[in-house]
């Protein structure tokens, strides 16, 4: 049972996986700012390496060589336990994305997902409420009032938004049939996305997602003009750090998995037709795959530098009493429509 | 189930190991220079007034108590999706009940107005 | 259960150093109370041991986003207690540069309560166009932030060909960029929702609380200095004066908005009504004259040390000159005693009087109501305190 070479090959898997995820959330940093920059018609960070792309790497030195400063009325273990946590859900959600298809290597099939859960949906899910942990406990832990009614915020508007998530998972459940993100994306072949069986189903998802990655217009908890630095107002250095980058983690997965769920995954359409080898398949999948996740980024970064936010009971009023029974009427519209069929 | 839960297991300890390393070596290469006003919680540049773990606004409990309840309902769902096509139109009769219950809760918390910040 | 709030002296919120301790119970505030003073500099009195010249700088730190309004305010005061009459060419100067100076107020409040909803990228859209304003200040009068512009009596020397130009050339630029800002924000759905009924007052408690100025005019009543008493020619100009309905934060919003395009309205019709003429009135006893001429001649060289030394005798009286500021009306009342400085003068100052109808406009809403309420009443901190 115990396979050495499965054991070096998800090793390496592992390691790719969470190198290409940290690289492209730091520079989903520089992208942003670069983005803003554009938006704005200013021009940028330029003055870390050509164009600033050395910018990244300059704050995250920047970032480990600050004074980790922990308040006096801080409980100190939850205040660092605080970012580890959110840093450590947004990185464990990369395990049942699947990047692209299966490789054929020195005669091995090779997956290209870490793991592929028969339960991958639930997971996300549970990842997704686990997040909340490290916000609330940093939150708590600086003995801040502005962090504390942050914190709150945060916890009570991601709560919320989760229900409805749950609910147009639920409708794309009873149309694929499976919790398994692998096989969600194996039935999506060629053209038939499931974003056209679940139009709406995948608006309320979209919403959900940046509510649950706190972006504008869902950026309450850390909103700087009312509540200074949100929950992160006491952090520095490092810890700060984590949280900030924690965020584009989860922008980075949110995006993926929409793609997976929604947008066909790895899938390319007409490259069944061309008949090329079975590893240069995979490999034009994960480079599609990538492409789009990299517009959804792009979506994320348009809209903060666009929209305003919303008010606290605003938010609330859209998650309750707008997203939740559209999504129990997308739900049941659904189950009657496949029934149908 | 080795197959699928190991990796998960290697994932979780190589993100440990990134997470605690990286808070470690923050700690150990980062100056530190005590202050007493530094070390003070940020309150708008006056000193802070009492402990900001005081009792809270209940609306808020309200909220994360109606998250359980509607969790636990959507959870309850899951188990037919995944067996729905057998279960036909039948299961779908009774998972319509028992969204209509649902939805007569979420009628009742609304005319409450619980969703309502406003006073 | 509630909890006692600090928005200020050092929040994000509070643009400048202000205090507001509020309670609130979860989102709701129930109380709320304001402190002032945090950069109160005396001006008042200070101002009782300068000569009237050297007066013209404190006002530049009263409401530095429009300095301008605040300096030719002043001249205008001194004017009236002197009696002198400025020639047209003059009033017609003083207006460009007023309706300048109201502008770069008004985009400032306008779009940083676009930040303070979330929305940052408008606010650069039109802050880069507050940077053309100080352009044409630095060419002008060398200043940018705190003008120090003008003499009494008129201008130091006529406008030149590049402010003329850099003042074209803004009349077009910023009426794109204005519209763009407007597209961005006047009709999103958000803004709105977050700005509607954020922070009313009404035209009553308004007018109950000395209200001037946008803030009065988004409550309803069509109150402005420009016209109820014209001062430095406005009579001359065609232009309206927005009012909004609700005196909430969206109205607030939509009467600066509008009052924007008045003013470029404005700027355009004095600069092609402009009259030829002298640059200043033929006030020898404030007006320093020429240099070359002080190199030269006797009394020319009398003049002028009289003039810097402010050792001139004024008229024994009273006088009250308002003019239409960012805010609001700006009032000067200035008591002489024939002195070389004022005896009393005393800043009516309209972001003091917004301020203390903040607490009543904000309890009952929910905290981010009193972020965007605060920043559409625009209180600049130097105003509130002076």
């Amino acid at each position: 049972m115990f396979d050495f070479f499965f054991i070096i090959e998800k090793l390496i898997l592992i390691s790719a996986v969470l190198g290409i995820t940290l690289f492209i959330a730091a520079y989903s940093t520089l992208a942003e700012r670069k983005l803003a920059a554009f938006f704005q018609d200013r021009i940028g960070p330029d003055r870390a390496g050509p164009f600033g792309l050395l910018q990244p790497l300059a704050d995250g030195l920047k970032f480990l060589f600050k004074e980790a400063i922990i308040p006096a009325k801080a409980d100190r273990f939850l205040f660092v336990l605080g970012p580890s946590l959110s840093m450590l859900a947004a990185c464990m959600a990369c395990a049942v994305i699947p990047w692209g298809p299966d490789l054929m290597l020195f005669g091995r099939t090779v997956a290209l997902q870490i793991t592929d859960l028969s339960v991958g949906l639930l997971y996300l899910f549970g990842l997704v409420s686990f997040g909340v942990y490290g916000v609330m406990i940093g939150g708590w832990a600086s003995n801040n009032k502005y962090s504390l009614l942050s914190t709150i915020r945060a916890s009570s508007q991601m709560i919320s938004y989760e229900l409805a998530m749950g609910l147009s998972l639920i409708a794309l459940v009873l149309t694929t049939g499976t919790l398994s993100i692998r096989e969600i994306v194996l039935g999506q072949p060629g053209w038939h996305w499931n974003i056209l069986a679940q139009p709406l189903g995948f608006m309320i998802f979209i919403v959900c997602a940046f509510a649950e990655t706190n972006r504008v217009p869902f950026d309450l908890p850390e909103c700087e003009t009312e509540l200074v630095g949100g929950y992160h107002t006491e952090y520095s250095g490092m810890q700060l750090g984590f949280y900030l980058f924690a965020e584009y983690i989860n922008m980075f997965i949110s995006s993926a998995v929409m793609t997976c769920l929604y947008f066909g995954g790895f899938q390319m359409p007409f490259i069944a037709s061309l008949g090329l080898p079975q590893n240069v398949v995979a490999l034009f999948g994960v480079v599609f795959f990538f492409v789009k996740i990299l517009m959804f980024l792009f979506l994320f970064i348009w809209i903060r530098w666009t929209l305003p936010r919303f008010r606290y009971d605003q938010l609330m009023r859209l998650g309750w009493t707008g997203l939740i029974p559209l999504a129990i009427i997308n739900l049941l519209a659904t189950a009657v429509f496949q029934l149908c069929n | 189930m080795f197959t699928v839960y190991f990796p998960l297991l290697m994932l979780l300890g190589a993100v440990l190991l990134f997470v605690v390393a990286t808070m470690a070596l923050t700690h150990l290469v980062g100056p530190k220079r005590a202050s007493v006003h530094k070390h003070e919680a940020f309150e708008c540049g006056i000193p802070s007034q009492g402990d900001a773990r005081t009792p809270f606004s209940v609306q808020y409990f309200v909220i994360a108590i109606l998250f359980v309840l509607f969790d636990v309902e959507i959870i309850f769902l899951y188990p037919w999706a995944m067996e729905f096509r057998s279960l036909g139109w039948t299961g779908f009769f009774e998972v319509a009940l028992f969204t209509s219950v649902v939805c007569l809760g979420f009628f009742y918390i609304y005319r409450h107005r619980l969703f309502s910040f406003k006073k | 259960m509630t909890v006692i709030l600090n928005l200020g002296p050092t929040h994000p919120a509070t643009h400048g150093v202000f205090q507001n301790i509020i309670e609130i119970d979860g989102e709701t505030i129930l109380n709320a109370d304001s402190t002032i003073g945090y950069i109160h500099r005396a001006f008042e009195k200070l101002a009782e041991h300068r000569p009237y010249y050297q007066i013209t700088p404190i006002t530049d730190r009263l409401n530095y986003c429009s300095s301008p309004i605040n300096n030719i305010g002043w001249h205008l005061t001194v004017e009236k207690l002197l009696g002198v009459k400025t020639p047209k060419r003059v009033d017609y100067m003083r207006v460009i540069i007023m309706e300048l100076a109201r502008i770069s107020d008004h985009l400032i409040c306008n779009s940083i309560l676009g930040v303070d909803t979330g929305a940052f990228s408008g606010f650069l859209y039109l802050f880069q166009h507050r940077e053309k304003i100080y352009e044409i200040y630095e060419e002008i009068c060398g200043a940018r932030l705190t003008t120090n512009i003008g003499r009494i009596g008129g201008f130091e020397r006529d406008f030149n060909d590049v402010a003329h130009r850099k003042t074209l050339e803004f009349l077009d630029e910023f009426s794109v960029a204005l519209a763009e800002f407007e597209s961005l924000l006047n009709r999103n759905r958000i803004f709105m929702d977050r700005t509607i009924g954020a922070g009313p007052i009404s035209a009553e408690r308004a007018l109950n609380y000395g209200f001037t100025g946008p803030n009065l005019r988004a409550a309803g009543v069509d109150y402005d200095v420009r016209v109820t008493t014209p001062y430095s020619s406005y009579e001359d100009f065609q232009f309206e004066i927005p009012i909004g309905t609700q005196g909430d934060t969206y109205d607030r919003y939509m009467v600066r908005n509008c009052e924007m395009w008045q003013s470029l309205s404005i700027i355009r019709q004095a600069i092609e009504k402009m009259p030829e003429g002298p640059f200043h009135a033929d006030v020898p006893e404030f007006y320093l004259p020429p240099k070359q001429d002080v190199y030269q001649y006797m009394e020319a060289l009398i003049y002028h040390f009289k003039v810097v030394m402010g050792e001139i005798p004024v008229p024994v009286g009273e006088v009250y000159q308002a003019v239409e500021g960012g805010n609001g009306e700006l009032g000067f009342y200035l008591v002489s005693d024939g002195g070389r400085s004022p005896f009393r003068l005393h800043f009516r100052r309209p972001s003091f009087i917004a301020y203390q109808a903040y607490p009543e406009m904000i309890t009952g809403g929910l905290l981010s109501d009193a972020i965007v309420t605060l920043s559409s009443l625009n209180v600049i901190a130097g105003e509130l305190d002076a």
